[in-house]
């Protein structure tokens, strides 16, 4: 039966992990092979690297970034953060990214993940989407959630699909950084409305909240980034609990 | 020397990585002719069937002649529905058919149930193996691999490895010298190096 998937996500500027990371055992916290690796061990079973870095001459240094992480791994890497242009997207994938997420480049112009899907497949192309509440809706947001688009977010995430998006990131803003758990409601408007995979992001805080976003947001995979960092809560245990629910995880 | 087949369907970094870190020497041919010193071809592929139509004759002939000269041929995921005689992705596109039976799409409900199953399958899911295998040799019936497709093959003489979406499919086939793998052994962690590492065993 196919697995749910958990996600973990490397936050990085200028090549270092931002966030604090607190793991045991770890030479070098903020690198990010240091840390893919010990995901890897623990039984993670996908990486995202979401790459803040603004400048120019910083972004050729992520090619070096994606290269190390990648030779850490034999699982699904997915980059985002800034890609563009086609060839932002090439560079990334060349570098060793087997999947690219887009956000505001896509929204500005759909049709790059249309050329996206025909170079790359579908499976290499993962649109992000930035979703805040407003009354009974959600709003695409642009630009690292700092601007309204004027996309409802489930109409969006229809027609990324019909451009040739092969997979939803979705992250909830109310609930990014909080805690309190994916927003379940938003996950399954979402999943509903779409045949491809949607990652639930935002909000996660504890075990329950996985099983939560699964169950009720019928997620098809889940990302986290600080929950696992923190090491408070292993990706192993993590499995386990979910296992105990009842749900399917890679063992 | 591995010939890893670039026709043009989409990337090849993680392939060459992970063939790299289970010791296999790999070059892209420039051509059909350049498979003569092949020691063993993969056939890669992603996304659609019909981009195999750039796999035409010439293509088709040097494989053939690499397999009479008992070099092994892997093909994987796109590759693998290659393998068969063609899908109802590309009805005008034929498959290099040395295993019997046409890909089709999956289904988009689970038959005994009418649960909704999203197509593509993608993800990690399990496999079962009908017969023994060398491709499969010491990885456990029940293993997790990488799926991403939307078309899957029907099950073959040569299938020796199944997983289940909506539809029993062909995971894994080994037909003589014939090998090609549904999954991406690329993104399947310790066992998809165990399952390269297998057919790297039977060029050496």
């Amino acid at each position: 039966m196919l697995a749910r998937r958990i996600i973990a996500c490397l936050d990085v500027r200028d090549g270092r992990v931002v966030k604090g990371v607190q793991f045991e055992g770890l030479r070098d916290a903020g690198d990010p092979a240091e840390l893919a690796r010990r995901y890897d061990a623990e039984g993670i079973d996908e990486v995202v690297i979401l790459d803040v870095t603004a400048t120019l001459e910083a972004r050729q240094a992520r090619a070096q970034t994606i290269g190390a992480v990648s030779r850490q791994l034999f699982l699904p890497l997915c980059v985002g953060g800034g890609i563009r242009t086609e060839d932002d997207a090439a560079a990334v994938i060349e570098a060793g990214a087997d999947k690219v997420s887009l956000n505001s480049a896509a929204l500005a112009e759909p049709a790059l993940l249309t050329r996206l899907a025909r170079r790359y497949g579908s499976q290499a192309v993962v649109v992000a989407i930035d979703a805040k509440r407003q009354d009974d809706r959600w709003i695409a947001y642009t630009r690292s959630g700092s601007a309204a688009s004027s996309r409802e977010v489930v109409a969006w995430a229809r027609d990324a699909e019909a451009a040739g998006a092969g997979e939803i990131l979705l992250t909830s803003m109310d609930r990014d950084g909080t805690k309190s758990g994916f927003d379940c409601a938003l996950t399954a408007a979402v999943s509903d409305a779409v045949s491809i995979p949607v990652i639930a992001s935002g909000g996660a805080g504890s075990f329950e909240h996985f099983a939560e976003v699964f169950e009720t947001g019928h997620a098809d995979a889940a990302l986290a980034a600080s929950i696992f960092h923190f090491n408070t809560h292993g990706v192993a245990e993590l499995k386990q609990f979910l296992r105990a629910r009842g749900l399917e995880v890679r063992s | 020397m591995i010939a890893l087949v670039d026709y043009g369907a989409g990337n090849l970094t993680s392939v060459r990585k992970v063939l790299g870190a289970v010791g296999a020497e790999v070059y892209t041919p420039s051509g059909p002719d350049d498979l003569a010193r092949a020691t063993g071809v993969i056939v890669p592929g992603v996304g659609h069937f019909e981009s195999t139509r750039s796999l035409g004759q010439p293509w088709r002939h040097a494989i053939l002649e690499r397999l009479e000269q008992g070099r092994p041929l892997l093909g994987i995921c796109v590759g693998l529905q290659w393998l068969f005689e063609g899908s109802t992705e590309a009805p005008g596109v034929s498959g290099f058919g040395v295993c019997r039976g046409t890909c089709d799409r999956l289904p988009d409900a689970e038959p005994s149930t009418g649960a909704r199953l999203k197509v593509p399958h993608m993800g990690w899911d399990t496999l079962a193996f009908p017969r023994p295998s060398r491709l499969f040799d010491g990885v456990p019936a029940g293993s997790y691999v990488y799926y991403a497709h939307s078309f899957a093959a029907p099950l073959a003489r040569g299938t020796v490895a199944t997983s289940s979406y909506g539809v029993e499919f062909t995971a894994g086939v080994e037909d003589g010298l014939v090998s090609g793998l549904q999954f991406h052994p690329e993104l399947s962690g310790t066992v998809g190096l165990r399952v390269l590492r297998n057919w790297l065993e039977g060029i050496r």
